[in-house]
């Protein structure tokens, strides 16, 4: 599904991912941890086609195609999601209006008919009820006034509605209360399949113990440095990343 | 600097200052408004056109702007007005609300009968000496305005509407149609009166052919009595070579809700000059505005706003978006008189520059004599946000439609301000289309 080779990316001429080497299989569950500063937002933007980085070298290969040529919408059509850490507000835009805006654009890049707004707003509304979000959320304007709760749950919908290929949540646990997190873990173990990828960025063990990934990779100075089970996470908890951030530096 | 130095006379103002002398004992009224004619000609006399030496004029220089004064167009016959409506209609679907219709400046519908209310020609109520036509002009703050004195001057085309408590809620529009063979000047001008009490909905239409130079000078005063409500709409829709002036002229009494909005999209140039008097407490007002702006268009919206009594609200909220070497002008003052405590004013004007080339130029004044008043202004000028353009991309929505995404949430705010759903559908839908020609 996902394979990155040799990922090395620069902003304003400071490097942040060094020869990065990642992959995750068709239907697993990848968990990044890693302490700040790790490069770990920085590779979710860069999978996701955030201009402000220089790829300097490397390829980051979606089953099979090198997808560093696209903008940010041509790989959202090929089924990237990326869920923020601080979703955007756009006041001025309803939800709906949006919602059908987005659902509409990948369906046609993807050469498929647009929905009926009866067809949309019945998907809508079955998976806003599994996630918690009332008709009155629907109305107004995107994330305009939402609590950070509120606006988790909002990416969640949208990546229920969008049918990723792979799903990329970044620090999707900051901000969030543990009632808000079950809601958000649920929305997400809902969506589990075999078709599709997860990459879970977190700086804690904590959305593991809801999300519980196939596989962790710990994160540090911009390269992948270990990889396990689900076990690793709970040794980092125990342990801290002082070790990684040594080991990086060596 | 010696009072006794001529100016220089452009072909525009000596046009102007010979058709004066022409048409002056041929135009409409007794020798009250003969008189008030010559005043206001000599006003106007006094500075010509205006340049950047008058201080409200410094981003619109219409002296040079204004090159010519072409003469008024002929008075079309019904044929042919019927034809230049339909097809300069500003909004995209029509609004089922009786109208009041100009072609090329010239009244040219029968008013529509609407209870409670009363509409009569301008020239005819002039003609007549009907007592309203002494109610033309009323705001002291906008007098020494030379465009505003220059269609005083020639003032014959246009309306007086009377609206009474009896009208319930009415609604009325003005519509404005200009298509000619050859480029000419108009100068409507239409007065409403809402009697105590009374409530109006208003809807201001301009529209006119593409590729001719025509130029206008149009007027509407609104006078608002105790208690009334007005909500105003007016949309500056005009053909792409246009020229075009415009005054808004209101005077509120007490307890007045008014509120008005301008969407300017359409003209080469546009001067859009709004007075607000309040002359009772307790009115609450909202002025907001959205200006869409590409190629080389040039549009002003310059806003003064007189607080002169006390226990007033307002609101001004401004939005310019500017497309490749458009240039947009925003000047607001609020003034508050020294009696005039409590007062409640904030003015924001926003611009989104879309373009490098493109220019925004924000003056937003407060001038305060009163110590007991909230007042607030801001000015801000940016592009749009990357950031929430990579959201917005990163769900799929391709480049241009992630922007035209953002141009519409910019807009969003002010058009909140239309109370009406049909004319805020239409609104949205000519903000739609703009953006769509973007490509």
């Amino acid at each position: 599904m996902l394979e990155i080779r040799n990922l090395v990316v620069d902003i304003d001429d400071k490097r942040i991912l060094n020869g990065l080497n990642l992959t995750v299989n068709k239907g697993e569950v990848a968990a990044i941890m890693g302490p700040n500063g790790s490069g770990k937002s920085t590779l979710s933007y860069v999978i996701s086609g955030k201009e402000d980085y220089t790829v300097v070298d490397g390829e980051i290969l979606l089953d099979g195609e090198n997808i560093l040529e696209l903008d940010p919408a041509e790989r959202a059509a090929l089924g990237v999601f990326l869920a923020f850490q601080y979703p955007l507000e756009i006041p001025g835009v309803g939800t709906m209006t949006f919602l059908k805006a987005v659902m509409n654009a990948q369906r046609k890049a993807r050469g498929e008919a647009e929905l009926t707004t009866p067809d949309l707003m019945r998907r809508v509304r079955e998976a806003a009820e599994e996630l918690s979000i009332n008709q009155e959320m629907l109305k107004r304007p995107l994330n305009f006034g939402f609590s950070g709760g509120e606006k988790k749950r909002m990416e969640i919908l949208q990546m229920a509605l969008l049918e990723p290929k792979l799903c990329i949540l970044d620090e999707t646990d900051s901000g969030l209360d543990i009632d808000a997190l079950k809601i958000v873990a649920d929305g997400v173990n809902a969506l589990r399949s075999p078709d599709r990828s997860f990459l879970v960025i977190t700086h804690y063990q904590r959305l593991l113990d809801y999300i519980v990934p196939d596989t962790v990779h710990v994160m540090a100075n911009g390269r992948i440095v270990r990889t396990g089970g689900k076990e690793l996470a709970l040794e980092l908890e125990a342990n801290g990343y002082a070790d990684y951030r040594q080991q990086a530096a060596e | 600097m010696g009072a006794d130095v001529k100016p220089l006379r452009t072909a525009a103002e000596a046009a102007l200052i010979a058709r004066f002398q022409a048409a002056a004992n041929s135009l409409p009224g007794d020798s009250a408004t003969g008189r008030r004619r010559t005043e206001a000609f000599d006003r106007f006399e006094k500075t010509g056109l205006p340049t950047r030496r008058i201080e409200e004029f410094h981003y619109t220089d219409l002296r040079a702007l204004l090159r010519d004064a072409p003469e008024p167009a002929a008075r079309p016959d019904a044929a042919v007005a019927a034809t230049v409506l339909a097809h300069n209609a500003a909004f995209p679907a029509p609004l089922a609300i009786p109208s009041l219709d100009f072609v090329n400046g010239y009244l040219v519908s029968q008013p529509p009968a609407i209870a409670g209310v009363d509409i009569v020609a301008l020239d005819a109520a002039l003609a007549a000496g009907d007592a309203l036509t002494g109610r033309i002009g009323a705001l002291e703050l906008a007098q020494d305005n030379p465009m505003l004195a220059l269609n005083t001057a020639f003032m014959a085309e246009g309306a007086i509407v009377r609206v009474s408590k009896e009208a319930g809620d009415a609604g009325l529009q003005l519509r404005f149609a200009n298509a000619a063979d050859a480029p000419f000047s108009s100068a409507p001008r239409v007065l409403v009166i809402v009697d105590d009490g009374a409530s109006l909905d208003l809807i201001e239409t301009h529209a006119g052919a593409s590729g001719l130079a025509y130029q206008v000078n149009a007027v509407v005063e609104i006078i608002a009595g105790d208690g009334a409500r007005v909500n105003h709409t007016r949309i500056n829709a005009e053909g792409d070579a246009a020229q075009a002036v415009s005054t808004l002229s209101v005077s509120l009494g007490a307890d007045v809700r008014f509120s008005s909005f301008g969407l300017t999209t359409g003209p080469a140039m546009s001067r859009h000059q709004i007075f607000l008097g309040c002359a009772g407490e307790g009115a609450d007002i909202t002025i907001g505005g959205a200006t869409m702006l590409r190629g080389r268009q040039f549009a002003d919206t310059t806003l003064t706003l007189d607080h002169a009594v006390p226990n007033c609200n307002s609101r001004e909220l401004f939005k310019t978006v500017l497309d490749d070497e458009s240039t947009g002008v925003f000047q607001g003052k609020i003034i508050v008189r020294q009696h005039a405590q409590k007062t409640d004013g904030r003015m924001m004007s926003a611009a989104l520059l879309l373009a490098e080339n493109a220019t925004m130029n924000n003056k937003p004044e407060l001038e305060i004599f009163a110590d007991d008043v909230q007042c607030a202004h801001g000015a801000t000028c940016g592009q749009l946000d990357d950031d929430l353009l990579f959201y917005l991309m990163a769900r799929g929505l391709p480049r241009k439609q992630a922007e035209a995404l953002m141009v519409e949430a910019f807009l969003g705010e002010p058009l909140e301000f239309v109370a009406r759903e049909d004319v805020r559908d239409n609104l949205v839908a000519l903000v739609e289309g703009w953006l769509a020609a973007r490509g």
